[in-house]
């Protein structure tokens, strides 16, 4: 079968500016050119099936959000490739774009800013479809827009209004249905519930688990919550730095995680159980800049467990069987795992 | 029995807009002991952040504390002029807003902000003060202290920015701290680092504090007691693990039960139907009454008064959960 998306090392670089005298900097009387290029993504891989759900978790800056937003093709990538449904779109423009979109699709974070304020809900919700299929066939259109908006639980009837006029929830369920009215396979999600109040996020996540089950769709699901993954993913990729540091699926990664970040992660999660919290690996510092990365293992500076290997070496992801993988080298030294 | 350090009584905060009036707070009361450290939990809307603002006199026109009580150490805030609050607010009763970003100064030097607390609030003399300021930043885990005095508050990142809004918020050691979200904008290792620093410095200095929270996790982690708001009022008060584990409230127990748990995963999460009613409009009887699985005829006449249920618990239902019932 072949996979719904598939990403082979993966690369977003951005430069900051490209103006000389942005960049020149003196040493001792020596002028030097200060490298000011940010390594968003460096060289992530993985794939998901039809059907699937894949989160990518991290703190900000780790580059969760630029992997979806490359995948998109919002952003052009500097290197890797991407391939939707077999079809490799690495380097397609926006007009060779426009058949893929009907295969892909995007749910953003803000219900605010992602909806266009002055447009009625109805057409929000048309717009990609028409876009597809040519403004002949507007009637087919307006009856699948009635359609949509009733499945992700709008009442059909407000579809003349505009969005200030619903709660964030709607407006969520709104940014929804537009994504869902080209009959995607994938759809990526970059922190969809993030802005939403606790009780509205569960009515999210239970609708979006609904859809997967009921139109077989694989979603790239981009989230800093770990309680919100466990939900809702089958397989969990750990971002730090723009580097993917472990894979695994859910319920492997939440019992046994192998990286020494994973770990910290999973500590530092307030739960409203904090009796019940196991692991306590209490993390340090603050996450380098993207501007010159670490040398050798990106999660070194934090690492409690880090020695000079760590700093020379940079670890690759390895497959450890059962769908985990970790690019840490305690893996070679277990022994070193003590705290 | 020791007296309370904070006695809110039958607050009601409301905002005269064109479009209505806004019951923000509409008579919220509760009790804050000497060294407590209480969560004032809820959604969007629920009043929480104006009942922290109210405390502190930062209700600004067209909102207005129309009737209640704020008793702070024997004496009622609500009742106190603008220039008797100020020497109250910074000095007694600290704050601690959610945005680092916005809540310093960006074209002063952070030495400069911090040193103005001390100037306003205390006797201390200059090189007195600049100990202190150093002092206190290193408390707060930013190292170099005396050189980063000298840094714009651009140069440090959110959860340092946070460290050093703690740190004015603590410098001239108020008895109330009053933390609006403090880590809501920070990353999850951030956040348990300022968290663990919050605890510590309350206890160290033996200081109250309300946190104001949307993040039930939050508050499982860091306080004594809850006090859960909807709609502007208190619907269940209690011990936080009572609360929690046994929580009385049909809107608490839908609370905790939308929160995934990875303990144990549920296929679908279960949901409160609906959405928040429109304030300016809200129903007769129970506020919750459109949302709520156990509602009845009675809940749509009568709206329910809090009381005393198990254990020093408190809610305001008519038919309350009682432990060990599904939802």
């Amino acid at each position: 079968m072949t996979a719904m998306l598939e990403v082979a090392r993966l690369e977003q670089r951005f430069q900051l500016s490209k103006g000389l005298l942005d960049r020149i900097s003196f040493k001792g009387g020596i002028p030097r050119l200060r490298d000011t290029t940010v390594h968003a993504v460096n060289g992530v891989s993985f794939s998901i099936a039809p059907g699937e759900v894949l989160a990518l978790v991290g703190e900000s800056g780790c580059g969760k959000s630029t992997v979806a937003k490359t995948i998109a093709r919002i952003y052009e990538p500097t290197g890797g490739r991407i391939r939707i449904d077999g079809e490799d779109v690495s380097t397609y423009g926006p007009r060779k774009m426009l058949p893929v979109r009907a295969k892909m699709q995007m749910i953003f974070q803000d219900p605010f800013a992602s909806l266009n304020p002055r447009q009625k809900v109805r057409d929000i919700v048309a717009e990609p479809l028409l876009q597809q299929l040519g403004s002949g066939r507007r009637a087919e259109v307006s009856e699948r827009t009635a359609a949509l908006l009733a499945r992700v639980g709008l009442n059909p009837e407000q579809a003349g209004r505009y969005p200030h006029q619903f709660s964030g929830g709607q407006r969520q369920r709104i940014g929804i249905a537009r994504a869902l009215s080209v009959n995607p396979g994938l759809i990526i999600a970059d922190e969809p519930v993030s802005a939403l109040d606790v009780s509205i996020q569960a009515q999210i996540l239970n609708l979006m688990l609904d859809l997967r089950d009921e139109f077989g769709l694989a979603y790239l699901f981009i989230s800093h919550d770990l309680s919100v993954v466990h939900h809702i993913a089958d397989r969990i990729g750990v971002m730090y730095l723009g580097f993917m540091v472990e894979a695994a699926p859910r319920d492997r990664l939440f019992a046994q995680p192998r990286h020494p970040y994973t770990r910290a992660l999973l500590s530092a999660a307030p739960t409203i159980e904090p009796h019940r919290r196991t692991t306590e690996i209490e993390l340090t510092g603050e996450v380098p800049s993207a501007l010159s990365l670490p040398s050798g293992c990106c999660f070194r500076t934090r690492c409690p467990f880090a020695w000079d290997r760590c700093a020379a070496e940079r670890p690759a992801l390895r497959d450890l069987g059962g769908g985990q993988s970790v690019a840490c080298h305690l893996i070679d030294e277990p022994e070193r795992d003590r705290l | 029995m020791t007296a309370p350090l904070l006695s809110v009584r039958g607050l009601r905060t409301w905002f005269h807009t064109f479009a209505g009036i806004v019951k923000a707070v509409n008579g919220v009361s509760f009790d804050l002991m000497p060294g407590e450290v209480m969560g004032l939990v809820g959604e969007s809307g629920g009043g929480k952040s104006v009942v922290g603002f109210s405390i502190l006199g930062l209700i600004d026109p067209p909102g207005k504390i129309e009737q209640g009580e704020i008793v702070f150490d024997g004496r009622d805030l609500a009742q106190l002029p603008e220039d008797a609050l100020r020497r109250i607010r910074g000095r007694e009763i600290g704050m601690v807003f959610q945005d680092p970003m916005t809540s310093l100064n960006p074209v002063q030097t952070i030495g400069r902000q911090m040193d103005e607390v001390l100037r306003l609030h205390t006797t201390l003399d200059a090189r007195a003060r600049r100990a202190r300021c150093v002092e206190m930043l290193e408390s707060v885990g930013i190292s170099q202290a005396a050189e980063r005095l000298g840094a714009y508050p651009h140069q440090f990142s959110g959860g340092m920015r946070q460290r050093v809004v703690i740190a004015i918020a603590m410098l001239a050691r108020p008895r109330l701290i009053i933390a609006d979200e403090p880590t809501t904008a920070l990353d999850v290792t951030i956040q348990s680092q300022i968290l663990r620093l919050m605890r510590r410095q309350i206890a160290e200095e033996g200081a109250s504090m309300i946190l104001v929270t949307h993040d039930l996790a939050v508050v499982a982690e860091m306080v004594d007691k809850i006090t859960v708001l909807y709609c502007g009022k208190v619907v269940e008060a209690g011990p936080v693990r009572e609360v929690i584990d046994t929580p009385a409230h049909p809107y608490t127990r839908g609370l905790i039960d939308s929160i995934p748990n990875p303990a144990h995963r549920l296929p679908r999460l279960n949901q409160i139907p609906g959405t928040v009613p429109d304030v300016r409009n809200l129903p007769a009887g129970c506020n919750f009454r459109d949302r709520c699985p156990r509602a009845q005829a009675l809940c749509a006449e009568v709206e329910p008064p809090l009381i005393p249920k198990r254990g020093g618990q408190q809610a305001a239902c008519h038919f309350p959960v009682a432990i060990g019932e599904p939802a």
